[in-house]
């Protein structure tokens, strides 16, 4: 199946959204990871940002770019899909994410275990034993909408969000599981929390997660935790 | 001295990260920054102060070549022009009289190192600028080690200095005239969801800028905007300017620091070029959307640039360029 581009629509004044699906299809989001790691390698000078999302592709100019920005995107898309999206090599990296779901960290562990009939323990085993894919990185530096989570523990959003969850907690909501790079107000459930910085401006990489990974969890304890921590507090 | 109210080191900010999550961040009024970057004889792009609603107060080690441009400040520091501040005098910036942010540029800029290509302080991140956070009392900004026979150097290519400052000055191009402020706006992706009513009101309704609103975003405070299909949105990218409701009905402006993806629905895009007045606009300050197209969104653009590239070219001349 080649995906087919359904629409370039206005980003602002300086950008363009291009898009290939409206509703969430893995594979043409792993088509969109690809087709935007292909752009990269030939970018135009005054093309500042290429993000892709779910079921398209932001391209983001600078305000100095003078010419038709939908336009010049179009083309630029066109151009990279007639000369072909290279496949994908191998299944992708895979990050390994050590988890403490224990009740200091997982400040909604027994709530969310409660409403769906099960211990905190099957259900971090359960959170543990699945792979995810990170569909988009975006929203706050770092932060992956990874997919892919076990509907036995799926829950909706919270009513009432909470002011501040601290940065690193592991949280669940529908189908999927995000890991709080800093301290932000969050509505999703949290079920434990990691000691890995998510972003750190002076890495080399500085986001752990990027579009296309695959990523597990795995329990630790809080004696582990406090070992590995490089959470900022 | 005084840190001011939130007193920032920004330049035009980091670009390339927005697939990492990271927003460019930098000046919320890159038009000002620029001006005030000029005056001093740097590159449009380096590293100044942003200075939002109540200025600092602070002393200068060394002779220094500045200019405040922006908002304007009372007291009798002439703005909008390069001055040869003597080493140990003390500036005391005081409160905005008319815009919100003012940019306080030195000659040479500041002697930080840039964090992913850029001095802007990114506060959520706690990186960038000075150590990732804003100005506190006693902070120590380390200007260039030649940054007094640089300001007279500098000073002295002035063709027509007199005394400490010049008689002339580059009016400011992003300060609001009179309230409500009007500005432009293309409808955004998902306009068409919301209710008759909704969409008439946001074109039509006088909006006021809500207290909580910061670096992120600007909160609008006026009649809730209520969606007509209330179906789930896919979280998708966003941009500088645009306008996005959350379930409460009140819009939110995205600003420098905004997220790069959200999943509320966008009911307009504010034009590039009218998102430094917004940025000029003080909390209590009204604003009006006036509905464009895109194309007028993009000759605004031009407009602006247009306006801006005399003012660089007078101020290129002035110091024998």
């Amino acid at each position: 199946m080649k995906p087919r581009l359904l629409a370039v629509v206005p980003l602002g004044d300086c950008g363009a959204y291009v898009e290939f699906s409206r509703t969430l299809d893995l594979e043409i989001n792993a088509f969109v990871q690809r087709l935007g790691a292909a752009l990269e390698a030939d970018t135009p000078p005054l093309l500042r940002d290429i993000v892709p999302a779910f079921g398209g592709l932001a391209l983001h100019f600078a305000p100095e770019f003078d010419g038709d920005v939908l336009e010049a995107a179009r083309e630029l898309v066109e151009r990279r899909l007639k000369a072909g999206v290279p496949a994908a090599k191998g299944a992708g990296r895979l990050v390994e994410v050590p988890v403490c779901y224990e009740p200091q960290f997982a400040l909604d562990l027994k709530e969310v275990s409660e409403s769906r009939n099960i211990s905190g323990e099957e259900l971090a085993a359960l959170h543990c034993a699945r792979e995810y894919r990170v569909l988009m990185v975006g929203f706050a530096p770092g932060h992956g909408y990874l997919w892919g989570l076990d509907p036995k523990i799926a829950v909706p959003r919270r009513a009432n969000p909470r002011a501040e969850v601290p940065a690193g907690s592991v949280a669940i909501a529908n189908e999927q599981t995000v890991v709080y790079p800093y301290a932000i107000s969050g509505g999703w459930s949290v079920i434990g929390r990691t000691p890995l910085r998510i972003f750190d401006a002076a890495r080399a990489e500085p986001s752990l997660f990027l579009a296309g990974d695959r990523v597990r969890f795995h329990a630790i304890d809080a004696a582990e935790f406090r070992r590995q921590s490089e959470a900022p507090a | 001295m005084r840190p001011g109210l939130l007193t920032t080191v920004q330049d035009h900010g980091r670009h390339g990260h927005q697939h990492l999550g990271l927003c460019p961040g930098g000046a919320m009024d890159p038009v000002s920054l620029t001006l005030a970057n000029v005056l001093v004889g740097n590159a449009p792009d380096d590293a100044a102060l942003e200075i939002t609603i109540l200025g600092p107060e602070l002393v200068f080690e060394e002779d220094t070549l500045v200019a405040l441009s922006g908002a304007e400040f009372p007291g009798g520091f002439p703005r909008h022009r390069p001055v040869l501040i003597a080493a140990g005098t003390k500036l005391a910036i005081g409160r905005a009289q008319r815009g919100a942010r003012g940019y306080l540029a030195v000659a040479g800029g500041f002697a930080l190192e840039p964090v992913l290509g850029s001095r802007a302080t990114y506060l959520p991140g706690r990186f960038g600028g000075f150590h990732g956070r804003s100005l506190r009392r006693g902070d120590l900004l380390p200007l260039r080690g030649d940054v007094a026979a640089l300001s007279k150097e500098r000073f002295l290519r002035l063709k027509r200095g007199k005394g400490r400052t010049v008689r002339w000055l580059v009016a400011p191009l992003t300060l609001p005239e009179h309230e409500p402020v009007v500005l432009h706006a293309i409808e955004g992706p998902h306009c068409a969801s919301f209710d008759a009513a909704s969409q008439r009101a946001f074109f039509d309704a006088t909006w006021k800028i809500a207290p909580e609103s910061n670096r992120m975003g600007f909160r609008l405070s006026g009649p809730a905007l209520v969606r007509a299909d209330g179906g789930e949105i896919l979280s998708g990218p966003t941009c500088l300017g645009t306008v996005q409701v959350p379930a409460s009905g009140a819009p939110i402006a995205l600003m420098a620091d905004h997220q790069t993806t959200g999943g509320y629905p966008r009911i307009a895009e504010i034009a590039t070029a009218d998102v430094p007045r917004l940025a000029q606009i003080a909390p209590g300050g009204t604003v009006r959307f006036a509905r464009c197209d895109l194309k007028t969104a993009v000759d605004l653009r031009r407009d602006l640039k247009a306006r801006l590239a005399p003012a660089l070219r007078a101020i290129g001349w002035e110091y024998g360029g």
